[in-house]
């Protein structure tokens, strides 16, 4: 039942485009993850390559979030395995991971309503020390400014976009290799979406590896390297992005074309 | 223009800045504090500020631990007691005192002494009790983690029972009691002093603690949302187990000053404390530090006054009316959150 029909798992040689993508950062075989008895993800195998932008797309229910979180640790797999470059991390807590390098900005935003902006982003820093936080902090409003003109402001008066700036903005606090990126257009305006999806190119020039869950399925095709379509707790489709945006079912099923 | 006003909407009127800055709970226990002291009288007003500071240092326990885990611990009531059966052995057993102490460097370390051993064996109980007692239970519905609550006010209270017996025993008032300073042309008692500038000092480190450092933040950030705490790297038992510690080690200060002041002390005097230190949380609203403190030297008042006014029986009543009166015309209490969560 799993693996089934994913011919293109070995086809990462033929990532084209921007950002020479480097070593497997993240790589999930086969993984099954439960929520109690419902068996919300069922055999998802996919990897990440240093550098890229990977995009998961897919309808409601289809598991996109669940694999976020089994990657990040706050849910585990059943069976199967999940590896952070080369490290089995299936069942690492997640206050860990954020160690080792893998940070999640999750759905719904989830910023601390009561804490300031800058708390956030102190929050955002929790597991490093040092100067260079006061450094990442200038770097963060470098990429939001109206992050700086808030920072005294709590995190729950802020507008949806202001947060999800943040959500973003405290996720990068961590220096991660790998940033998890759940539904960062969600409920924003058209103008907003287009500035979240700039700057999460620009963190990826930058050298920020991205897997990027969105409903956009467009958007999030036009800033990956390479996509995977979900369905069912299942990947159906595995290719470059371009290929992706191009294939008539996926354009009938997530592009809205008739 | 600043930043805060822009967000909300243009020209605030003078209520609504007054509003803003939440002066208000301030001023009602200013006032409160204010109309007391002309009702009462200058000694029973110390008197006050004294049992109230004793119920705002173990009504910060009740609302750290709602704060962080939403969950009423009916046992902090006898983890005060115990820290007042604590005291009163370092006292008698390990520092061999029985009486109060004349030379006041020899009080200075004794009291410290007393205070560090106390409230580190407290912080380590409190502990010791969310890790056997809640954390097993933390993903089981509300109720089973309540009952397990007054299950181990139970355990605590029979043990200290056990070993000590059902009556009321003498515990060392190392500060002379009869000891009094002239303020102001009124006449205070020293342990009256020492008892309120320790608990407000307590108070501060706390909300330095909270506010300003990185334990304080991970405190308050799993409190707000525990999953993204843990995605920034917080380890969640840990930061509930030093709440759980610090909460403790506070209600442990209060079972020293507890029997310094009182200089007697019993198995059942958790009970009553920590129901009216519950009250105390709740009328500040619960889960707000500041509104904990507050909420205890109110519960002073009200008791103190009741009986200054010869209805001494009617003390605990009037505490409990406060209760129900905060529960039905202010829940959220004095200081309750106000912002809502946004998503």
């Amino acid at each position: 039942m799993s693996g089934q029909g994913v011919t293109t798992t070995t086809q990462p040689s033929s990532t084209s485009g921007n950002g020479a993508a480097g070593d497997v950062v993240l790589e999930l075989r086969d993984v099954h993850t439960y929520y109690g008895k419902i068996h919300a993800l069922q055999g998802i195998t996919l990897e990440v390559r240093e550098g890229e932008i990977v995009t998961l797309i897919g309808s409601n229910g289809a598991g996109k979030t669940t694999t976020l979180k089994t990657i990040s640790g706050l849910l585990h797999p059943r069976a199967g395995t999940v590896h952070f470059r080369g490290r089995d991390v299936s069942h690492t807590p997640a206050h860990k991971l954020v160690r080792d390098g893998i940070s999640h900005a999750p759905e719904g935003r989830r910023i601390f309503s009561r804490l300031t902006v800058m708390e956030n982003l102190q929050m955002g820093a929790y597991t490093r020390t040092g100067r260079e936080i006061d450094e990442n902090v200038e770097h963060v409003f470098s990429l939001f400014p109206r992050l700086a003109e808030r920072s005294g402001q709590k995190g729950g008066t802020l507008s949806g976009g202001e947060q999800q700036m943040l959500a973003i903005g405290r996720a990068l606090m961590a220096r991660p290799k790998v940033l998890l990126l759940d539904e960062p257009s969600l409920g924003l305006s058209p103008i907003l979406i287009q500035q979240i999806f700039g700057i999460i190119r620009e963190i990826n020039a930058q050298g920020t590896t991205v897997l990027l869950v969105e409903q956009n399925a467009q958007q999030a095709l036009e800033v990956a390297d390479r996509g995977y379509v979900l369905q069912t707790g299942r990947v159906i489709l595995a290719d470059t992005a371009a290929n992706l945006a191009a294939n008539p079912d996926v354009r009938r099923a997530y592009l809205g074309e008739i | 223009m600043t930043t805060t006003t822009t967000v909300l909407s243009a020209r605030p009127s003078f209520v609504e800045t007054f509003q803003r800055l939440r002066l208000g709970p301030y001023l009602f226990v200013l006032g409160v504090a204010a109309i007391d002291y002309v009702v009462i009288g200058p000694n029973q007003f110390v008197n006050a500020l004294t049992i109230g500071a004793i119920y705002a240092l173990v009504a910060l326990g009740y609302t750290m631990v709602y704060g962080i885990i939403e969950l009423i611990n009916f046992a902090h009531g006898d983890v005060f007691m115990v820290g007042a059966f604590t005291s009163m052995f370092v006292l008698t057993q390990a520092l061999g005192q029985d009486g109060p102490i004349d030379s006041p460097g020899m009080l200075a370390v004794v009291l410290f002494i007393n205070f560090t051993i106390t409230m580190i064996a407290l912080g380590i109980l409190g502990a010791a009790i969310e890790r056997f007692a809640y954390r097993p239970l933390r993903h089981a519905p509300r109720l089973a983690p309540l009952i397990t609550a007054i299950g181990v006010s139970f355990i605590l209270q029979n043990i200290i029972q056990i070993i000590y017996g059902p009556s009321p025993i003498n515990t060392p008032q190392v500060i002379d009691p009869a000891a009094r300073v002239e303020i102001g042309g009124v006449s205070i008692g020293v342990v009256n002093i020492f008892t309120i500038v320790t608990a407000v000092l307590l108070m501060i480190a706390l909300q330095m603690l909270v506010s300003r450092t990185k334990i304080g933040r991970a405190m308050r950030s799993t409190a707000s949302d525990r999953d993204a705490a843990q995605l920034m790297g917080v380890d969640i038992n840990r930061t509930i187990a030093i709440t759980f510690f610090i909460g403790s080690a506070l209600a442990g200060a209060a079972g020293v000053v507890q029997g310094l002041y009182f200089g007697n002390i019993q198995f059942t005097l958790g009970f009553q404390a920590g129901l009216k230190a519950f009250t105390a949380a709740v009328l500040g609203g619960i889960g707000n530090i500041t509104g904990a403190a507050l909420g205890g030297f109110v519960i002073g008042f009200v008791e103190v006054t009741a009986g200054a006014l010869g209805f001494f029986v009617w003390g605990q009543a009037a505490v409990f009316a406060v209760l129900i009166i905060t529960l039905v015309f202010r829940p959220s209490g004095l200081l309750g959150q106000q912002l809502g969560e946004r998503t």
